[in-house]
């Protein structure tokens, strides 16, 4: 971390996106995360996708659970409401606020511990349930802020910093959010920004649960050899799927591509996710296929990142409740209250 | 032999098997009564169980609209052989008992001092029907058949019910019908009239009969609630089911057909809670209904909401505890969980209402207090009133009433300038002012924590900001003080030297007992306590006091350690009187255990009685 703030002034160069911010209005407080800590690169990303998708950052809401990734909302979208809740359980307040507006574009963060142990369940519930959320795990197989006891996500046989060897079968998260309905499955890595900046774009538009497994080496507790988290192991064993371009609704398409390379997988909302296969036979729209395939090379030791599911027809909460358009926190007495005439009738019918 | 003769003011105990279709037939007979002019308060003894162990089903027939359980039972209708020995040593000399004598009792599990009123209705329901369901609910419309030629209780009332409830399906009213009148003409040639008996009478007035959780989930519906996350747990369950139901009809936007509420069953309590807290959070109107374990889950989170500042609304129908407790027995055992939920220095608001009509009124106003407030707000109902029908006066709503949404800055009054402090005392009631999050693209966002934050939501672990933080929330349950409804005064018509602070569904009991009491000369000034944090009139009241009879439905004398606690109240001159068994407090309990403390005061006077 750094104790040196940044100057507040602007220099007029600075490129504005549409909706008048220029990057550095997409910043937050001074991170206090360790120096070359993974999550730092992550919140980078994140300051990125915001500017370049043209999000007003006011109206991003970013909740947390608790640890070193949830510490991490503080340093990004300063102007945006955060909260920073209990641990394991920011599922539930997102959902929660997700109900109360609508409107907003909710960013959920966690780590390991945050949602592969402790807050499993609401991990798994928040998913099921299609809360529209950019669902962000860092995931560095340790925990932190505790110094460096294994998480769940910590792999069988891999070792602590101490020395001592993880006994338990891991958690793979990207599996549980495809087997709990999860409408956008991806798997990015701290170290690669190519990569992930245009998965949080795409997963931001989403309009549905879409989760992001992020590997981000822990520097302090878990970079070492015979860690399985490690920026030397992810870069070794990162088999990519495919890479990804995100075009929202309103921008042209202009890159080229050659005949059979692409995938092009356009959402609800309009926007495009366009797809360079770097496998030929993954099929990002095929639920089933992505499990198996992401079990397979899980078990070869490889760590598959990229798009690994989209389901272009998701459906949200709000759908399924069939909740009024304005945000329910927007209404008032005249719209929620029905009166006394009609408690007089109901009254009437308990006699 | 002595025969029990009373008109209007009498105690029916129906002793059922769970799922033979009972719980309707007897809820008919206690509603036929009710429309004629006669009030009635029924009580549901029930198991944790679909089918196949006892219940029972209470109804006190009572003028004087005393609506507490009395205590004692003049007429058992033992439908049960399960618990035969147990029922019929419940009823009063000289009471009756009513029983299906298809297989005829021996005498030795009957008794010399009561009434034996024998039908056979299996053998005349086997007589009559075929089908096996048939038998089995008819069985019941007999019974209840009987009930009426015994007691004098008009059929027309039933049929009248009857067409109610089958409107449409004329051939189940005629069947019912048909069952009912035979058990009439049973009862008219074959039983000997008793002494029970109901008259017609104009007693009921314009009151309405329901129960406390179909009334608090009302209160919801009224109070503006859009966002109610739960997690099934007896006897909470049906307060959110009655908010689904309530806002189907009353809820939904006439042009679109979208809904103006949504409901979530959650995973779990943490996460019912977590849902609130997050609609809290973003301005929406929230709260969760549980009971005793579920309170256990969400303390953490209502720990968070206390000290976050977050508005949630939690109804907690009490019920035996502790953790799985009992479930479908009732007690206000929650009083300190609630009242210090959660690690740290916590200390919430805690609303106690008496019966159905204050669950509604009740948690409506939770909701405002909740917001403005901006804490966690309870709403401490329990089993009795929650899931019994009741009679209560009727709900009420003045259409010019608004919401208080609480110190909420908007967009208009940022853009004009006005400072914006999350967590700093601007107008010294240690309210401070919040944002809805989206409020403004360049001000009044803020990162919402737990306490290590300053009093401008920066992240802080200074002791000076700690202690800042925290004597503002203590002078904003001061504040709270003001807000949350008075205590009511019962006095007595002559100057007391005794006095008896009681609170909920003790309520209706107490008020039989004072008037039982008076009777025999003993006359208490009664306070009925309606929230915490407690007024100074509490205190007050206790202190003009000799002694003070603490009412409660629990072991741990929870009420009083709070009153010694939080109301500097000298606990010697507090005496407490707890019923804890998991059934309903009744008058008659309440006036022995007075009457008897107050004779020993009386002869054994202690030095502290000499100034009273």
């Amino acid at each position: 971390m750094t104790y040196l703030a940044k100057p507040r002034l602007h220099h007029p160069s600075l490129a504005k996106n549409r909706v008048g911010f220029t990057r550095r209005d997409y910043e937050g407080k001074i991170s206090t995360l360790c120096a070359g800590c993974g999550h730092d690169s992550i919140s980078a990303a994140i300051i990125q996708a915001c500017w370049e998708l043209d999000i007003e950052p006011h109206r991003v809401a970013k909740l947390s659970g608790i640890g070193c990734s949830s510490k991490t909302p503080d340093y990004f979208l300063g102007n945006s409401h955060g909260f920073n809740t209990v641990h394991g359980r920011m599922p539930s307040v997102l959902t929660g606020a997700y109900l109360a507006n609508r409107e907003l574009i909710y960013l959920g963060v966690s780590g390991d511990g945050d949602s592969a142990s402790i807050g499993l369940g609401q991990f798994a519930h928040v998913m099921r349930r299609g809360v529209n959320m950019t669902y962000l795990v860092e995931n560095n197989g340790v925990y932190g802020l505790t110094k460096g006891q294994f998480s769940a996500t910590a792999d069988q046989g891999s070792k602590s910093k101490k020395g001592q060897t993880n006994n338990d079968a891991p958690i793979d998260l990207v599996m549980l959010a495809l087997l709990m309905g999860a409408t956008f499955v991806a798997r990015g890595f701290s170290g690669d920004k190519t990569q992930l900046v245009p998965l949080i774009r795409a997963a931001l538009a989403h309009q549905g649960a879409a989760v992001i497994d992020i590997l981000s080496p822990c520097i302090a507790f878990n970079n070492h050899s015979g860690s399985t988290k490690s920026y030397d192991y992810v870069r070794e064993h990162n088999e990519a799927v495919n890479r990804l371009d995100f075009f929202p609704q309103r921008e042209e398409i202009t890159a080229e591509y050659g005949a059979g390379e692409v995938t092009e997988l356009r959402q609800h909302d309009g926007s495009v996710v366009r797809l360079r296969k770097l496998h030929a036979d993954y099929d990002p729209n095929d639920r089933i296929r992505a499990m198996s395939y992401v079990q397979e090379h899980t078990t070869r030791g490889e760590v598959v990142t990229g798009m690994l599911y989209l389901d272009n027809d998701a459906a949200d909460l709000h759908q399924q409740l069939d909740t009024v358009k304005p945000p329910l926190n927007s209404l008032g007495a005249a719209e929620l209250c029905p009166g006394s005439a009609a408690l007089e009738k109901i009254n009437a019918s308990l006699r | 032999m002595q025969k029990i003769e009373a008109v209007n003011d009498f105690v029916v105990k129906f002793a059922n098997i769970n799922g033979s279709g009972s719980a309707s037939a007897n809820e008919l007979f206690a509603r036929a009564i009710l429309r004629m002019g006669v009030p009635v308060s029924p009580r549901n003894i029930f198991p944790s169980n679909i089918q196949g162990l006892p219940t029972w089903f209470e109804v006190r027939v009572t003028e004087h609209a005393y609506l507490g359980r009395r205590g004692g039972v003049d007429m058992m209708v033992a439908m049960n052989p399960q618990t035969w020995d147990q029922d019929v040593r419940e009823i009063e000399s000289g009471g009756y008992l009513f029983y299906d004598s298809s297989k005829p009792m021996p005498r030795s599990r009957l008794r010399d001092d009561i009434h034996v009123l024998a039908m056979p209705l299996t053998e005349i329901c086997n007589d009559h029907y075929s089908d096996a369901r048939e038998r089995q609910l008819f069985k019941n419309i007999l019974y209840v058949g009987a009930l009426t030629t015994l007691l004098d209780i008009d059929p027309a009332e039933i049929e009248k019910l009857f067409s109610e409830q089958y409107k449409g399906k004329e051939k189940l009213l005629d069947a019912n019908i048909r069952a009912l009148t035979l058990g009439r003409e049973y009862a008219r040639a074959s039983l000997k009239p008793i002494a029970l008996k109901v008259e017609r009478r104009d007693c009921v007035g314009d009151r309405i009969f329901v129960d406390g959780n179909t009334a608090a989930a009302l209160g919801c519906i009224y109070g503006g609630a859009t966002v109610c996350a739960w997690y099934p747990i007896t006897p909470s369950s049906s307060v959110a089911e009655a908010f689904q139901r309530y806002a189907q009809k009353l809820r939904v936007d006439p042009d679109t057909g979208g809904h103006r509420y949504s409901i979530v069953q959650a995973e779990d309590e943490l996460a019912s809670i977590g849902i609130v807290i997050g609609a809290g959070w973003n301005g929406a109107r929230s709260f969760t209904a549980t009971s005793g374990p579920g309170i256990s889950l969400m303390s953490e989170f209502i720990g968070l909401a206390y000290f976050a500042e977050i508005p949630a609304v939690l109804i907690n129908v009490q019920r035996g505890g502790p953790s799985t407790g009992m479930p479908t027995r009732t007690q206000q055992a929650d009083i300190l969980a609630c009242a210090y939920a959660s690690h740290g220095d916590t200390k919430h608001v805690l609303l106690f209402p008496e019966d159905p009509y204050e669950c509604f009124e009740m948690s409506a106003q939770a909701l405002d207090l909740a917001e403005r407030l901006q804490t966690p707000v309870f709403v401490m109902s329990d089993l009795d009133i929650g899931m019994n029908q009741r009679l209560c006066r009727p709900f009420a709503w003045d259409d010019s009433r608004q919401y208080d949404r609480g110190k909420v800055m908007t967009r208009e009054a940022l853009d004009a300038g006005a400072d914006f402090d999350r967590y700093l005392d601007v107008d010294g009631d240690g309210i401070p002012y919040r944002t809805y999050p989206g409020t403004h693209p360049t001000k009044g966002g803020y990162f919402t924590r737990g306490t290590t934050k300053n009093a401008y939501a920066g992240y802080s672990e200074a002791g000076a900001d700690y202690i800042y933080n925290m004597q503002r929330l203590r002078h904003k349950f001061e504040t709270a003080k003001a807000l949350v409804p008075l205590p009511v005064l019962t006095a007595a018509k002559f100057p007391a030297r005794f006095a008896a602070i009681f609170y909920g569904s003790t309520g209706p009991a107490m008020q039989e007992a004072l008037d039982a009491l008076a009777e025999q000369g003993i006359y208490i000034n009664a306070l009925r306590v309606r929230a915490f944090p407690f007024q100074n009139e509490i205190a007050d009241f206790i202190a003009a006091h000799s002694r003070v009879f603490v009412l409660e439905q629990n072991f741990d004398k929870q009420l009083t350690t709070l009153l010694v606690n939080e109301a500097g109240v000298n606990p010697l001159s507090l005496i407490s009187v707890l019923h804890y068994d998991g059934t309903p407090i009744t008058a008659r309990f309440i006036t022995q255990e007075i009457a008897e403390r107050v004779s020993r005061l009386n002869v054994h006077p202690l030095r502290h009685d000499m100034v009273a």
